[in-house]
């Protein structure tokens, strides 16, 4: 009896990691706890809308917390390398996470889709492929628009992060370029009680227009500041704060604000001309009949898209190598840098050999809050 | 700096700093009569801000829930109350009297769950419970209100210009409910037959005992009374700043190193400290914002050990 129940238990083992050496494997890292659970849950709220299989390969997917702690993510992407032998990492959405992660995907020669604009230094980025526009296509968009509005000098609110660290260091060489100088820079952090000591400096110092650096609902606090202290100029946010959390929080405060963001969160007012909208219409359509209207997100499309792009480049990886081997992650890192244009939602990715970022300068949309909605510029 | 941003700092710094005075004083409260360093006392700001938040929406926030599990009658007679109460879209200051009774309730309740049975263990011992319990509280905070953050409404939308200076009714609220609290504290303990049942706790358990007061029940009260200060702390700030389910860590550390300078047993000191913390946040933040919390921090260093150096004993039991 003893006997039998052993051998059906092998037999049982043996089914069924065969099988899981034929699913496609996608290890996912978020942040669903910690300071950066606003970006992670709408992605893992995406990451189960996603089909379950690809090119006929079924999908196992599996999802771990990073808890926004880069410890944490380099602790799941090693154990998603090493003890899940995952055919490709995404994530993570969070900018201190996602930077560590590259090193572990790299190191174990596999895919990693970032969902965070994280910059690597030369030559480390060979395996990390980026989702969200780079800071430095969202500042151009910004920039057009701070020009057009006759702009010169800009003072800088951003978060004590990677994030508002480099959004510093990428709008200021676009600004300049274009005649438009930061005159002040402050930085705060999401839990704080108070930024007003960081608006008064920034207001003494009168710029034409002010730059905040901040995501989700923590973006309206330093808002609200800025403008209790009568700040008369234009006042704009990035991508980060592309959320209706900025309007739920900032109010009446807030109308006026000028948002760069991807294109997807504003779908229905693109003109048809352009590549993303049937995309965009597509994901907000989804993800909106999963979780309600107005649910729509900047972070939840990039989950989306990282979906889109896998599902256009391992068809090519498979007829090269079969899920689960080294020659598959290889095949799959070769067939992201060779798809060509790939029109997601957030845009036209473009990824090449040399370029890890994909996006053309023409990708940032500049919105405006009117009336509690987003409107397009 | 001219006078006017000058001015504007002291009052930003002041009206933190009152906030942290309740939060430094609810942290000696509760260390001297249970010697519990209780590291989530701002989780229960959080609770509260964030309570009020959800009573606003027209939903019924996750803590009652939690309170229907966690207790018997009558907390559970709160919890029913708030599940009748919380579609009605009640006037605001209903709403933020039951935010304070549910909030209130978890006090008792995180002793009993959390340091009852460790009464009489080592300082230390309690303080890594507290840690425990600050995990909890924020893993539960995230479940209960959602990664995003919430901002109530004004009790008072009011503004007074003095020269360039316009104090916010918000900020005078604050001003008149630490200062009440204060008083009543201090009236409280110097007054109340209970209030010195309480102190014969903190100064000797087993002397309190013999004299026939409950440590047990002293405990219970001196939570509940940690809690109801946090609940109200939330209320206060909740319309000044945006409150995310983990803020309340950073705000009740800030009370924390209050109640260091007051030497974990000085109520006039804590909150002396804590102005002096918001103080050192406000003008800090002008002058070198990306340093501001190592610079707040690290005050608690030369405090620690001019204490050390002061009191020069070891530690007592």
């Amino acid at each position: 009896m003893k006997l039998v129940k052993s051998l059906i238990a092998t037999a049982a083992t043996l089914v069924v990691s065969g099988a899981a050496w034929a699913d496609i494997t996608i290890g996912v890292i978020l942040p669903l706890t910690g300071p950066a659970s606003g970006l992670g849950i709408p992605v893992n709220n995406q990451v189960k809308l996603w089909p379950t299989s690809i090119g006929g390969e079924k999908l196992k997917v599996i999802v771990l917390d990073d808890g926004t702690d880069p410890t944490t993510g380099i602790k799941d992407a090693k154990r998603f390398v090493t003890e899940d032998k995952v055919d490709v990492i995404v994530g993570s959405v969070a900018t201190p996470v996602a930077i560590p992660v590259s090193g572990v995907a790299a190191e174990a020669e596999t895919v990693q889709l970032s969902l965070s604009p994280i910059e690597l230094p030369a030559g480390k980025d060979g395996w990390t492929f980026r989702l969200p526009q780079s800071n430095t296509v969202m500042a151009h968009a910004m920039v057009g628009h701070m020009k057009k509005l006759g702009i010169k000098t800009v003072g800088f609110l951003g978060y004590t992060d990677a994030y508002g660290e480099s959004w510093l260091r990428d709008f200021t060489p676009e600004a300049e370029k274009n005649g438009i100088k930061v005159i002040a820079a402050e930085r705060f952090a999401r839990a704080d009680t108070s930024v007003t000591a960081q608006a008064l400096k920034l207001v003494a110092a009168n710029p034409d227009a002010m730059l905040i650096v901040a995501s989700g609902s923590g973006a309206a606090m330093p808002h609200k500041a800025i403008v209790e202290r009568d700040f008369k100029g234009k006042i704009y946010q990035t991508h980060a704060a592309a959320s209706r959390d900025l309007m739920r929080v900032g109010g009446k405060d807030v109308e006026g604000a000028y948002v760069v963001s991807g294109p997807a969160v504003v779908a229905e007012q693109l003109p048809d001309s352009h590549p993303s909208k049937k995309v965009a219409l597509t994901y907000v359509a989804q993800y909106e009949k999963a979780y309600g209207p107005g649910s729509r997100n900047q972070f939840a499309a990039h989950g989306y898209d990282a979906f889109s792009v896998l599902e256009k480049a391992v068809p090519i990886a498979l007829k090269k190598a079969k899920p689960g081997t080294k020659e598959f992650r290889a095949a799959l890192r070769d067939a992201l840098e060779g798809m060509g244009r790939t029109v997601v939602a957030h845009g036209v990715l473009n990824w090449t050999k040399d370029d890890h970022w994909g996006y053309t300068p023409e990708t940032g949309v500049m919105l405006k809050v009117v009336n509690g909605d987003w409107k397009v510029e | 700096m001219d006078s006017t941003i000058f001015s504007i700092l002291l009052l930003d710094g002041i009206t933190n700093g009152a906030v942290y005075a309740l939060l430094g004083l609810a942290t000696v409260l509760v260390f001297s009569v249970t010697r519990v360093i209780f590291i989530p006392q701002g989780e229960f700001v959080a609770y509260g801000a964030l309570t009020l938040a959800i009573f606003q929406t027209g939903q019924v926030p996750g803590t009652v829930w939690l309170l229907l599990i966690m207790a018997l009658l009558p907390p559970a007679i709160i919890s029913l109350v708030s599940l009748w109460a919380a579609p009605q879209n009640l006037p605001l200051l209903v709403q933020a009297g039951l935010t304070v009774a549910i909030v209130t309730s978890f006090g008792p309740l995180v002793y009993r769950l959390a340091y009852q049975s460790l009464a009489d263990a080592s300082s230390l011992v309690l303080l890594i419970v507290s840690v425990g319990v600050h995990f909890a509280m924020t893993g539960l905070g995230l479940l209960f209100f959602g990664a995003e953050g919430f901002r109530n409404p004004s009790f008072w939308d009011m503004r007074v210009n003095l020269g360039g200076l316009a104090i916010k009714g918000q900020a005078i609220i604050i001003f008149m409910v630490s200062l009440a609290l204060i008083v009543l504290l201090w009236q409280f303990f110097a007054r109340t037959l209970y209030g010195k049942a309480l102190q014969a706790t903190a100064v000797n358990r087993l002397g309190a005992r013999l004299m026939g007061i409950s440590t047990i029940g002293a405990g219970q009260a001196t939570f509940a009374m940690a809690a109801l200060i946090g609940a109200l702390s939330g209320l206060l700030i909740g319309p000044t700043t945006t409150v995310f389910y983990d803020s309340g860590f950073l705000i009740g550390l800030k009370g924390f190193v209050a109640a260091v300078m007051g030497g974990l047993q000085s109520y006039p000191l804590a909150a002396v400290g804590a102005i002096f913390v918001g103080l050192v946040e406000a003008f800090g933040s002008f002058w070198a914002s990306a340093f501001k919390e190592v610079i707040v921090f690290t005050l608690v260093l030369p405090i620690l050990l001019w204490r050390s150096m002061a009191d020069g004993h070891a530690e007592e039991h």
